[in-house]
């Protein structure tokens, strides 16, 4: 097990300083910085000491140590709009995005592996039907449309809700409801069918055999056996959140993380951009990781495997 | 595609007169947006956009993804660990965000919104080609054909190729309803296709103003993208049971 984790833990911090490279490259390879960086009607001297100013002409491999070195200390300089350090403007909107991703997984996993389960057991009854055919409408509904149409039923035509924004209970209600439709869909359908397979496992034929009750052949052999998938699934997706549901966020004005990334994109805040981006890169492979090392401890047959 | 030949209206033709009309008023079966726009066409010709990029960012990706999942599966060695490098690089960013980045940096438009999407989407065909191309390489009638001399440029388009692609339609088929609905978010947020051009993404966009007095502004565009991206979804799932029993979940 120890190997194991070494290696995966190797490998990761290979990733991060790859992807960090790569936000670099994004947005150096894409053409003349200073255009990225700055407003459109800006004069040519002050362009000439912008460029000076953020060290723009100085060699490239000097301009990718700089960043690296920054980088790696959590230094992506100061945002151009508001003044202040890159990485301080994301960590402040941690938390909100925690919140919401929080929620939305509580709510996705309270949702989907029950009906997952359900759907597989009471296979090619009513309620299968029924299930079946929500899961592929979540899966197929864009967030964003159903959150507008969550946004007139309850905000404009009721009035039950407020329409974005933070603050009480009630603005928490709209977005994890959005982002958990989705998310369950897909756990949902995963649950299903890595429940069905475990189901035609002959373990699950002699535990039945040997007078085992259908719910403890349920709760006790199915349910853990088919975690593996239903982890992944969920890991993965709790890292996406994290790093900050971009759409969702911006539609009910929830003051996190991809609302953040998506207002430095609009300004060309770059200095924000690098750092959100990094950011979520490095979440989500940690994310990765931890799912990665929840096999092993899950599966032993993984450790042994590597 | 038949946009054209479903609706005499103009998509882009303001007439004020007629603006923000309701569901079924004479002449506008799904009412007008705030410009007095024909709602039905623009919702049309919406469908011919987002399947334009569609078909477009599939084969882009398809052909380029797989193209370097061929060449690591088959080459191993170096040409596999930059190409898996890159791919667990790219898959260190949610695709949406990675999307959005690069179109932010290459710019709007139709030919840019492609780009960007073949960019961050092309991760998923180089990894499925190269898992079964390496499974494939390892099979019989592939060392026959090397042991009767054979060349390599050959035996990897005429005999690993050929057993690859239904993995690879499969694939593209499941990533086509994605690329459309990343295109409408992407667009959505601002960036993309750029109004008055009628994409879905750009009308949900422009229609957050009106919620108040044109739900029809939200609503139409939106379930025109859910159904497309629905019967996409269904298609994608059916090929894959035919083509690919193996893959069936």
């Amino acid at each position: 097990m120890r190997r194991y984790v070494a290696a995966r833990l190797a490998q990761s911090a290979l990733v991060v300083l790859l992807s960090l490279t790569a936000v670099f490259g994004m947005v150096r390879l894409g053409g003349d910085p200073v255009l990225l960086f700055l407003p459109m009607d800006i004069q040519a001297k002050d362009v000439n000491e912008f460029r000076q100013r953020l060290g723009f002409n100085d060699p490239l491999a000097a301009q990718y140590a700089r960043f690296m070195a920054g980088a790696l200390h959590g230094d992506f300089g100061q945002s151009l709009r508001y003044r202040r350090d890159a990485l301080g403007l994301v960590l402040e909107r941690l938390p909100a995005t925690l919140l919401l991703a929080g929620t939305s997984i509580a709510l996705t996993l309270l949702i989907a592996v029950p009906l997952g389960l359900v759907t597989a057991v009471r296979r090619d009854t009513l309620v299968d039907h029924v299930g079946t055919v929500a899961m592929v409408l979540g899966q197929a509904i864009p967030g964003f449309w159903l959150g507008l149409m969550l946004i007139y039923l309850f905000a404009v035509a009721l009035r039950w809700l407020p329409t974005g924004g933070t603050g009480s209970l009630a603005h928490l209600v709209m977005p994890s409801v959005v982002l958990a439709a989705f998310f369950s869909a897909r756990v949902a359908r995963l649950t299903r069918s890595a429940v069905l397979d475990v189901l035609g496992e002959e373990y699950i034929t002699t535990a039945r055999a040997k007078g085992l009750g259908e719910g403890r052949v349920i709760a006790k052999h199915t349910l853990r056996n088919s975690a593996i998938p239903i982890v992944t699934l969920a890991g993965l997706e709790a890292g996406q959140l994290l790093g900050g549901a971009v759409i969702t966020e911006t539609i009910f004005a929830w003051p996190g993380l991809g609302r953040l990334t998506v207002q430095a994109l609009l300004n060309r805040d770059f200095p924000v951009v690098m750092a959100a981006v990094s950011f979520t890169s490095i979440v989500y492979t940690l994310m990765n990781l931890a799912v990665d090392l929840a096999y092993g401890w899950l599966d032993p047959r993984v450790r042994v495997r590597s | 595609m038949a946009a054209p030949w479903l609706t005499r209206h103009d998509p882009l033709r303001a007439d004020f007169v007629a603006s923000l009309a309701p569901p079924g008023t004479p002449g506008h079966p799904l009412g007008t947006d705030q410009l007095g726009r024909d709602l039905l066409a623009r919702v049309l010709y919406g469908a011919r956009l987002a399947l334009l990029i569609g078909v477009c960012t599939v084969l882009v990706t398809a052909v380029g993804g797989g193209l370097l999942g061929l060449l690591a599966g088959f080459f191993e060695r170096w040409p596999s660990t930059i190409v898996m490098r890159l791919a667990d690089v790219q898959l260190s960013f949610p695709f949406i965000l990675l999307a959005l980045t690069i179109n932010a940096i290459v710019g709007l438009g139709l030919r840019n919104i492609i780009l960007s999407l073949s960019a961050a989407g092309w991760v998923v065909y180089a990894r499925v080609v190269r898992g079964e191309v390496l499974s494939v390489k390892q099979r019989d009638f592939v060392h026959a054909a090397a042991a009767l001399g054979v060349g390599r440029g050959r035996l990897l388009f005429r005999h690993v190729l050929p057993n690859v692609a239904p993995s690879l339609i499969v694939v593209a088929s499941l990533q086509f309803s994605q690329f459309i609905v990343a295109e409408a978010a992407i667009s959505f947020l601002g960036f993309g296709i750029q109004p008055p051009t009628p994409a879905w993404g750009s009308m949900l966009s422009e229609s957050r103003d009106f919620l108040y007095v044109a739900w029809w502004l939200a609503a139409f565009p939106g379930a025109a993208l859910a159904l497309t991206a629905l019967g996409v979804n269904l298609l994608g799932d059916w090929l894959r049971d035919t083509l690919d029993p193996k893959l069936r979940v």
